[in-house]
Formats: C-alpha cells, sequence, structure tokens
C-alpha cells in the first residue's frame, strides 16, 4: 500500500503541490489527470525521492514504512520504479547495462534477451541509453528497465506520449504486464499510478480511481472513464471551476 | 645506436637543438638523469627473467609466459635489448641497431618523419647512446596476433633513450601493443621515444599502448606516422596509471589518397600528474580520413588535452571529440581544439566538454536501484568506453581490461 499524507512538495523554494492525500491499496492502478503545470509529474518525482523535489510537509509511507526521508536508491530497492518521460542520455552506459542494473539482486529476473525481445528492442541492448531513441523507443526502454526491476509501485509519467498507434498497443501490453492486470485482483501485489494527458492508456489498463490534479493539488477524486468523458467534453476548464466551487472561502 | 653511423649534418643538427625547449610541457632538465650504466644480459626465454619484471610487464599488457598470444616480442631494458623474436613469417622484430646491420636502405628511414632537431629529446636521443624496436610487416603479410614491445626502465634516476621504427609494407597487416613499465614504484626516471610510423599503400597498423610508469617518471614520446594512399593507421593510447610528466603531440600525415588515422586516447591523472597530451593529423591528400577521440578523468592532476587537424586536400574530412571529466574538487582540465583549413569542401568538425558528472544521470540510474557509488562507477565506465572500429577482438579486450583493472583506483 501506498499512502501520502497531506504532502506538500517544493522544488528550489517554490512550493508546487500542496496537501496531496492519496491511498492507493495492493494491487490497483491509479490514474492522474490534470493540465500542464498541476504537479502531476511533481508528485511523482517526490514519490520516487528526487532530491529537487523536497518535502515541507507530510508524508508518503509505502508498505507500512514512512519513507519521507529515503534517498532515491533506497527507495527504488523498496519496490518502488519509475518510467522517465525524459530520461537522459548517458554516453557509454548501453541499454544492456541498464536492464542488468534493473535486473540486479533479482534472482527470478528473465534474461536481458528476453526482456529486449518482449519490449522489441533487440536492437538497441549494445546502444548508449536513450541515445538517439525515438519517443517510442524510448518509453518501451523504460517499460523494459521496469519489467527488470519488477518494482511493487510502477510510476508512469505519460506513458503514451509521443507513441504511434502501433507501439501504443505493444506499451500497454508491457504495462499490464507490469501491473499484473492479466491476474485475478486478489493475486495482484503490483500498484500503479500513472500520469496521461489523453487517457488513450485507459483503453489498456484497468483503472479504477482517476485523480484530477490543478494548481497542486487534487481537486477530484473518482471514476477516471467518467472523469476522462466530461474532460473531454468540457476541458479542464470546468474542472477548475468545479473545483474551485468546493473550496471553502477562507482558503 | 653508437654503431650506427648517422651523417655529419644529422650529428650537427642534433647538437645545435640539444637545448632547445619543447613548445608543450615543463621544461626536464636532462642533466637531472644519469645515461644508464650497464648493458643487460639478452635473454633468450622472456619466460625466464625475474617475477616481478614479468608482473611489471604484464601490467602494461606485455605477456611472456604464453608466446602463443604474440607474433612477436621486443624488449628493452633501459638502453639494452634484452630479448627479440618473431613467430610468424614475414614479420620482422629486432632492435633497431641491429636491422641497420641486416637493412642497409633502413638509414634513409631514420629522422625521415621525426625532425632531429624537434627538440632537445630527440636530440638527446640522437646523441646518446640508444636503440629501440624495428617492426616491420613485409608486404602483404598480416600478423594474426599482436606483435609486444616493452620499454623498462630497470635503472633509477636514468634516462632511456629509445628510438623505434616501424614498417608495414604494402597491403600488410600489423597490430602492435606496446607498454612502458619501470622496476621501482617510486624513483624518477626520464623516458625518452622517437617513434617513426611508415605505412604504405593500403596497409593497416594498430598500435595500442598501455603503460605502467610511477609517480615520479617524466616521459616524452616524440612520434610521427605517415599513411600512404589507402593506408590506415590506428593509434590507442591508454594511461590509467600515475606518471609524474607526460608531454606529447604524435602527429600522422596522410600523404596519400584516402589515408585514414584515429586517434584514441584514455587519459587519467590523479595528484601529482601532469600531462600535456593531443594528437595532431595532417590531411595532406585527397579523401584523407580523421577521427581523433579523447577521454580524459582527473582525480586531482592536471591535463592539457589537445588535438589538430589540418586539411590541406580536396574532399578531406576530420573530426575530434575531446570530453574531459572533473572527479573530486580538484583537477583541471584544459581542452585545446584545433582545426585548420584552406581550401572549399573540406570538412572538418570538433566538440570538446570538460565538466563533471551530471547529477541528473546519477538519479536515473539511482532510481534503477544502483546506490550512488555504483551509479557514478557506472558512468564513469560508459566514458571510458571507446569502441574502436577495427582493433581486433583480442586487443579490444585487453584494452578494456586494462580500463578496467584501474576503475576501482579513480573511486
Amino acid at each position: 500500500m501506498l499512502n501520502i499524507k497531506d504532502l506538500s512538495v517544493a522544488v528550489e523554494g517554490k512550493q508546487i503541490i500542496h496537501d496531496i492525500n492519496m491511498t492507493i491499496q495492493t494491487g490497483e492502478t491509479h490514474v492522474l489527470f490534470g493540465p500542464n503545470g498541476a504537479g502531476k509529474s511533481t508528485l511523482l518525482m517526490a514519490i520516487m525521492g528526487f532530491p529537487k523535489y523536497k518535502v515541507t510537509k507530510g508524508s508518503i509511507s509505502f508498505k507500512g514504512k514512512d519513507i519521507t526521508g529515503l534517498s532515491v536508491d533506497e527507495r527504488a530497492r523498496l519496490g518502488i520504479g519509475m518510467s522517465f518521460q525524459r530520461p537522459p542520455v548517458v554516453r557509454g552506459v548501453t541499454t544492456r547495462v541498464m536492464v542488468s542494473a534493473c535486473l540486479k539482486g533479482r534472482k527470478d529476473g528473465d534474461t536481458i534477451e528476453k526482456l529486449a525481445a518482449r519490449a522489441d528492442l533487440q536492437d538497441f541492448l549494445e546502444r548508449d541509453i536513450n541515445y538517439g531513441f525515438s519517443g517510442g523507443e524510448i518509453k518501451r526502454s523504460e517499460l523494459m528497465q521496469l519489467m527488470a526491476q519488477r518494482p511493487e509501485l510502477t510510476l508512469l509519467d505519460e506513458p503514451e506520449s509521443g507513441v504511434d498507434l502501433v507501439n501504443i498497443a505493444l506499451i500497454g501490453e508491457l504495462m499490464n504486464d507490469l501491473l499484473e492486470k492479466n491476474c485475478p485482483i486478489a493475486e495482484r501485489r503490483c500498484m500503479g499510478l500513472i500520469i496521461t494527458h489523453t487517457g488513450h492508456i485507459l483503453d489498456y489498463v484497468n483503472a479504477r480511481t482517476g485523480y484530477v490534479m490543478c494548481d497542486g493539488t487534487i481537486g477530484c477524486v473518482g471514476d477516471p472513464h467518467e472523469m476522462l468523458a466530461t474532460i473531454r467534453e468540457k476541458g479542464y476548464n470546468e474542472c477548475i471551476k468545479c473545483y474551485l466551487g468546493r473550496i471553502p472561502l477562507h482558503e | 645506436m653508437s654503431k650506427i653511423k648517422t651523417s655529419r649534418t644529422y650529428d650537427d643538427k642534433a647538437k645545435a637543438a640539444l637545448n632547445k625547449a619543447a613548445a608543450y610541457g615543463e621544461d626536464i632538465n636532462l642533466d637531472n638523469y644519469v645515461n644508464p650504466a650497464e648493458k643487460l644480459p639478452y635473454q633468450e626465454d622472456p619466460s625466464k627473467l625475474a617475477a616481478k619484471t614479468k608482473k611489471d610487464m604484464l601490467g602494461a599488457g606485455i605477456i611472456l609466459d604464453d608466446p602463443g598470444l604474440r607474433s612477436g616480442t621486443y624488449l628493452q631494458m633501459d638502453s639494452t635489448p634484452v630479448h627479440f623474436s618473431a613467430r610468424q613469417e614475414g614479420i620482422e622484430v629486432m632492435a633497431l641497431s641491429q636491422a641497420i646491420e641486416k637493412h642497409d636502405w633502413l638509414t634513409d628511414y631514420l629522422w625521415k618523419a621525426v625532425p632531429i632537431d624537434s627538440d632537445k629529446y630527440t636530440a638527446n636521443v640522437e646523441l646518446s647512446d640508444n636503440d629501440g624496436y624495428f617492426i616491420r610487416a613485409l608486404a602483404g603479410h598480416k600478423t594474426v596476433y599482436p606483435v609486444q614491445a616493452c620499454l623498462y626502465m630497470a635503472q633509477a634516476k636514468a634516462v632511456q633513450n629509445v628510438h623505434n621504427i616501424i614498417i608495414a609494407e604494402e597491403g600488410s597487416e600489423l597490430h602492435i601493443i606496446t607498454g612502458c613499465a619501470t622496476a621501482s614504484p617510486n624513483e624518477p626516471g626520464l623516458h625518452i621515444g622517437v617513434s617513426e610510423f611508415f605505412i604504405k599503400k593500403g596497409a593497416k597498423v594498430t598500435f595500442t599502448m598501455i603503460h605502467n610508469w610511477n609517480p615520479e617518471i617524466a616521459v616524452r614520446p616524440r612520434t610521427v606516422t605517415i599513411v600512404e594512399e589507402g593506408g590506415l593507421f590506428l593509434s590507442n593510447y591508454v594511461l590509467m596509471k600515475p606518471v609524474h610528466s607526460l608531454q606529447m603531440y604524435p602527429t600522422a600525415r596522410c600523404e596519400g589518397k584516402g589515408a585514414t588515422v584515429r586517434y584514441n586516447s584514455i587519459l587519467t591523472a590523479g595528484k601529482g600528474t601532469n600531462l600535456d597530451v593531443g594528437s595532431r593529423v595532417l590531411l595532406n591528400a585527397e579523401n584523407a580520413r580523421t577521427e581523433v577521440i579523447s577521454r580524459a578523468i582527473t582525480t586531482g592532476g592536471n591535463i592539457v588535452a589537445r588535438g589538430y587537424i589540418e586539411g590541406n586536400a580536396k574532399d578531406v574530412k576530420g573530426h575530434l571529440e575531446c570530453r574531459g571529466l572533473i572527479l573530486g574538487e580538484k583537477g583541471i582540465i584544459h581542452a585545446i581544439p584545433e582545426l585548420k583549413g584552406d581550401l572549399a569542401g573540406i570538412d572538418l568538425s570538433h566538440e570538446a566538454a570538460v565538466g563533471k558528472i551530471a547529477e541528473e544521470e546519477v538519479e536515473y540510474l539511482m532510481a534503477r536501484g544502483l546506490t550512488r557509488d555504483e551509479a557514478t562507477a557506472a558512468i564513469v565506465r560508459g566514458f571510458l568506453r571507446v569502441d574502436i572500429e577495427g582493433l581486433p577482438p583480442m586487443l579490444s579486450a585487453e584494452l578494456q581490461k586494462a580500463v578496467a583493472a584501474s576503475e576501482k583506483d579513480l573511486m
């Protein structure tokens, strides 16, 4: 279980998100909607624990443990994994090296070749990670690394952005694999939190809880399919208006 | 090579340059070093050398216990050739002094590529007791395994004067691995190595250097390579161990159409190490190509990383890449890439970058579960990974091994 309580996060001294509360039960996948600049990525980065994202208030706990003070790698080893939207190129470090780093410490892991075949990235293993990768290749490479890592909580930042229609089905499949959507709910141990702009990903991932973020906080919680329908029809402005209407005046 | 007759003009030219400081690097007072006193005995079977000597040499990539892995071996201690042998037909490996007695045409090659009056160091080699290796591949012959050469500094506070000649005749292929090593872990010494390479039409030479000096040694190599039509010269320089002062600016001259030169250098400098190292390529013939790549890491030492490409003929192409990484608080990397062209239609480019490891990259790897140290090590390892096109897999593996062996010291 992931439990976020009254979380506020600042980046370079500027408050970006505030008072976030969220609980993801084991086996559940939740979806984050929201306009650009709402603070969705900041929330993911803070859960992953990047030092630039400073928790100014509240706490994050994972599997019953307060992880607010843990470093990125400690959180990764505890079972949190993240796909980067714009991962850096690391010259000289091959995709193979990255995947094998992700496999480290896992005896039951698939072989690197098998994972590459699943992500259709066989020809990329000896290439420097992310160097000259297309948008779709980056997404697949991120998911391949996560499949090697097998995190219990998977954080996905717009996994469908910049991906063409052929690739999106494959990406959907990889996500389902990561989130164990093909096994019965009772047996699932994996959780997911996915940022999506377009909602396309809902066609592939079975998520029951959605949030709309605006102005650095969660404005609305509900069924993600319903939310998406409203957003598509009326845009985020309607969400914001609705949210602002519900804020007591003293705030 | 006192017995070698050099012309009067050589002698005069050398004498005139005896006080000529080099263009770059710290000026070394030659009087601080003695000439090696004794001639060392020749060793028929190099595997019988002292265990410690063999270990020092192995640190520089020289294998003496398994001669099957090499096409030939040349070992020199101070100024004495102590062993040379070739194991493959069409390959000659011997002391230069002996080669000159065998081939009377060879004197034409002496100081043909490297000007004798380049500086006091070249002059000193000519005017002192010197020797070096002569490695030659006869026309059309190709080495299966590399030829290895080791220049070993046995006596402390001495100067080692070396003069090497390498000739790849037409259509031949020669792979050479050379390593320098010192007996003492901390006594000063001066190594001066003149190397002249002649790569004839369609020939290919790969030259891989792995060094293992000590923190008090000064080194002044002077190397020029002449590449004829369709020839290829591939030079790989690896310095992962400490040295006091190293200054070199090897030059390759592409004199024939389509001649190709690649320089790869991996340099590391800890505290007390001063490197001024560059590679210079003159593209003097149509369609000549070059790629000059250097990777420099300082953990407290000073590195000047130079590079120079000059395009003097039609349709030449050259690229210079200088990347420096500063690990730790101190240490300087000064990258000086230079390009010169005087014709339309030439294509020269360079990229240079000096900095610390990007935090974003470290965090990316940490997000996959690596600790900060593991992530940093992976990035440094990647930085040092230079894929060398055209290098036989065996040499490539030895190069990676030499780099990997020293990685830990960097961290």
